[in-house]
């Protein structure tokens, strides 16, 4: 080790990233953080419902341990179980720091913190602040990043854009990454001993989701595509209630009926009645009917799968279409308010109505991906993670990690609700101080090495945007994005067939080709929005064939994976991680263990 | 013939060219908002008159006003243009400019970073003891928390800051700025924050703080959160002054 400073990179500044740096920056090293909008603006922002912990506030019993378990059950078996039971364990430590931090967590007369339900569980184990909790989260961790700024320890880029990992050799070290702005579209190469990727989510692969605008999956992609493995990518979680919309469609949180939120629709087929004019007698609460334990609280996966039967196979949907009442009118206006007012303003903004007097019309959409980019962990023998290890969340490529809904961890084939905020900031928790460990370990720092990696990726970044922007076939890249949006969301979401999977990736590479016809729109050297779109497009579909074709393999039925072909479960065959590698002919696919050593896989049922 | 929508956008190539008008037409959609016309000419960047043209540059993010990324002027108003539905604004040309107060970057998008700069300046955090185990934080009463929780929902839009005269972000020596200062209050309401008073307390009655405030109460008019700004405003005048009282008595 030498006497300059080694270098931490964090790509991203949503939950995750932003608990990687404060881990960091707390112990004492310097911090760039790298993020295409202010910090303060990341997709965190949307989490609404809250964030679990078992602090069994309400004497139910509640235990880290039952949290465990409900998190591997909900996801199907297919998490890791040592990371669930470490970040189940840690949950309580965490919200009381969160708390401290200043979070306006909702409280109870006595003043402790308050807790709601939430799907896949019996216990009342979610925090919240309103119905806006993640922007809570999100902004208590930016004003602690703000502290280490004012002292130094934090440099912010903002407005700038991860192309890739700069490597030492095509195996790694990570020893750099190359950036670009977005204002000057300059792209410059830049020496870290270790980089920390929390980009979020590839919602905009599916065209149209919950996600932000951001959420294009495009640094997480371009890392696959420089040799990091990546996981389950088939694993998409459906959201059963958003709100329909030209331009995104809305989040309307799990709260609404962990508050005593009802779905129904009318019993009656093609009844076209106004929803309050329909008598009590005539509504089909089918999810308490059939789930008369969990009810309407059962895993998102399930629930948007049985709108999708009572919709599409049964034909019951609200005017025949894919559309489902959720019925919070027999509740106070002043409960309301106080519980969820954030989310009902949101719907009322932009459907128009009160939900507080209508029941609201909501469909599922896409929400979550519970795959992503490969990392490790190391375990000690009861189970729990040994954290003063540099490989927790380490991918592949030594050097480089990742957290937060980038990667695969934690949810298996199926996210509980109000458990990502959560990983999110537990992942933060292992990965910072596993990259301190790393790079403690390391012989030369990258201020030390040769020019020559960073110069080749440099410009070889140069190369590809130089001949993005002269790109001038007859495709437009924001409509060939719509096309793909709509191709995923047609086969990949909740219902997948194989003769329907084989020609989605068909057509992926058929899009493939039509990308390089593309015809890039903005010729400005200035600002330019549509250079970098046209690349994250590109990743955006090596990102779909991934999600795919690992969908395409996997013939079973697990979590949010659902084959009518194979209805069952296949542990014997398929209770394994889908590793994808990028080749030039596309992903190839193969399998890991999982480790269930901690909770035996039962049939998971919710009845 | 089908409905259309008719835009007016002010364009502006970079930081330092003359901005220029354009108009655009795109087909009317139930329900469309302005960020999905400016999608729809995204995807088809002709001019209303069938000139090509670069498509408009704007900021956005979330779409579901929550991150406070796309503020800009519309019809005249600082407001999101992802809330702001086409047909809750009056029939006839919707106008798009961006908001004035912040330096423009390109077309619609502005720099907004000095707002940012202005919440390090009034250090708007809690000075926690560190992230390991320390248990529970303070009990709080619940009305309280529910008074703070309004103003933690501040997204950093802008939107106080464009409506306020006394503001101007390339004359941040001046004032600060409504939002800004409604989170030094929001730290405050906070029992860790409130040991810790005299740090934003000082920063609130530099010469650029509080006193830059001239009562005018357009802030509250445009907050997209309904933020009460100017109840914040008065207590924390209240604040300061006993504190400069205190210090003048030598305490």
């Amino acid at each position: 080790m030498t006497d300059s400073a080694p270098r931490f990179a964090v790509v991203g500044g949503g939950l995750a990233g932003l608990m990687t740096v404060i881990k960091i920056a707390e112990r004492g090293h310097t911090v760039d953080v790298f993020s295409v909008v202010p910090v303060k603006r990341s997709h965190s922002v949307c989490a609404q419902g809250g964030i679990n912990a078992a602090v069994n506030i309400k004497g139910e019993n509640d235990s880290p341990e039952i949290h465990f378990y409900d998190t591997v059950k909900g996801g199907d078996f297919l998490a890791h179980q040592p990371l669930c039971k470490g970040m189940a364990y840690a949950a309580p430590s965490l919200i009381y720091l969160l708390d401290r931090m200043g979070v306006p967590f909702s409280r109870t007369a006595e003043g402790n913190l308050d807790f709601r339900r939430f799907g896949g569980t019996l216990h009342h184990r979610t925090a919240f602040a309103g119905a806006s909790t993640g922007q809570q989260l999100l902004y208590a961790l930016d004003e602690q990043v703000r502290r280490f700024e004012a002292e130094g320890l934090v440099r912010k880029h903002e407005g700038f854009e991860f192309l890739g990992p700069v490597l030492a050799g095509p195996n790694g070290p990570c020893i750099g990454l190359v950036a670009l702005d977005l204002r000057t579209m300059e792209i410059t190469a830049h020496r870290f001993d270790a980089v920390v990727m929390a980009t979020g989510g590839p919602g905009l692969v599916f065209g149209r989701s919950t996600n932000s605008m951001i959420n294009t999956g495009s640094a997480a992609a371009s890392c696959y595509l420089s040799g990091v493995r990546y996981a389950n990518g088939e694993f998409i979680q459906i959201h059963p209630t958003a709100i329909p919309g030209e331009d995104k469609l809305r989040l309307m949180s799990e709260s609404a009926r962990g508050e005593g939120g009802r779905v129904w629709v009318p019993r009656r087929k093609g009844d076209t009645r106004d929803p309050r004019e329909i008598p009590e007698e005539e509504r089909w609460y089918f999810l308490e009917e059939k789930y008369p334990r969990f009810g309407n609280l059962v895993p998102r996966d399930i629930g948007a799968r049985e709108i999708y039967d009572v919709c599409v196979n049964q034909g019951m949907g609200i005017g025949g279409e894919m559309m489902v009442y959720l019925d919070l009118t027999h509740k106070s206006r002043e409960f309301l308010d106080h519980r969820l007012g954030a989310i009902l303003e949101i719907y009322e903004k932009f459907a128009g109505d009160d939900p507080r007097t209508v029941p609201m019309k909501i469909f599922p959409a896409v929400h979550y991906s519970m795959g992503g980019l490969w990392v490790g962990y190391e375990r000690t023998a009861d189970g729990f993670i040994d954290t003063d290890s540099p490989k927790n969340h380490m991918t592949n490529i030594s050097g480089l990690y990742a957290a937060g809904e980038c990667e695969y961890q934690y949810h298996g084939a199926n996210r509980l609700g109000a458990n990502a905020l959560l990983s999110c900031i537990y992942s933060g928790t292992l990965a910072g101080p596993s990259a301190v460990h790393h790079v403690a370990g390391l012989e030369r720092l990258a201020a030390e090495l040769p020019d020559g990696p960073y110069e080749r990726e440099r410009r070889r970044w140069e190369e590809r945007f130089a001949a993005i922007r002269c790109m001038d076939g007859p495709e437009n890249a924001r409509k060939l994005h719509r096309e793909l949006g709509e191709l995923m969301i047609e086969n990949m979401t909740i219902v997948r067939h194989n003769d329907a999977l084989q020609r989605t990736d068909e057509k992926i590479q058929e899009l493939m080709e039509r990308w390089h016809r593309i015809g890039n729109t903005d010729p400005g050297d200035w600002s330019n929005q549509e250079l970098p779109f046209i690349n994250q497009l590109w990743n955006m579909l090596e990102l779909a064939r991934v999600m795919t074709l690992g969908a395409l393999a996997r013939n079973e039925t697990r979590g949010a994976h659902y084959k009518p072909e194979f209805p069952e479960r296949n542990d014997a065959e398929w209770l394994k991680t889908t590793i994808a590698e990028w080749t030039p002919d596309g992903p190839e696919l193969s399998y890991e263990e999982v480790d269930t050593s901690l909770a035996t896989p039962v049939a998971r049922k919710y009845d | 013939m089908s409905r259309e929508v008719h835009l007016r956008i002010r364009r502006q190539d970079a930081p330092d060219s003359r901005p220029y008008w354009q108009d655009f037409r795109v087909p009317w959609k139930k329900g469309m908002n302005i960020i999905s016309c400016l999608q729809e000419i995204a995807r088809n960047p002709v001019d209303a008159s069938g000139q090509r043209v670069s498509p408009p540059v704007w900021d956005c993010s979330c779409l579901e006003e929550v991150c406070g990324a796309c503020t800009m002027l519309i019809n005249g108003v600082p407001r999101q243009s992802c809330s702001t539905l086409v047909d809750n604004l009056p029939q006839g040309t919707i106008t798009l400019e961006p908001i004035g107060k912040f330096p423009v970057v390109r077309d619609l998008m502005v720099d907004r970073s000095a707002m940012f700069r202005a919440l390090r300046e009034v250090r708007a955090w809690l000075p926690i003891d560190g992230t390991h185990d320390l248990g529970p934080g303070p009990r709080r009463p619940p009305a309280d928390v529910d008074e703070a929780y309004v103003y933690s929902r501040c997204m950093t839009c802008g939107c106080c800051m464009e409506a306020c005269p006394n503001y101007d972000a390339r004359e941040f020596e001046r004032f600060i700025g409504p939002a800004p200062l409604a989170q030094a209050f929001y730290f405050g309401l906070h029992p860790t924050g409130e040991m810790n008073a005299d740090d934003r307390l000082d920063a609130v009655m530099a010469a650029n703080g509080i006193t830059g405030c001239g009562n005018a109460q357009n802030c509250v008019e445009v907050c997209p959160k309904e933020i009460p700004l100017s109840e914040a405003f008065a207590r924390l005048n209240r604040q300061v002054n006993r504190k400069w009282f205190a210090e003048l008595l030598g305490r």
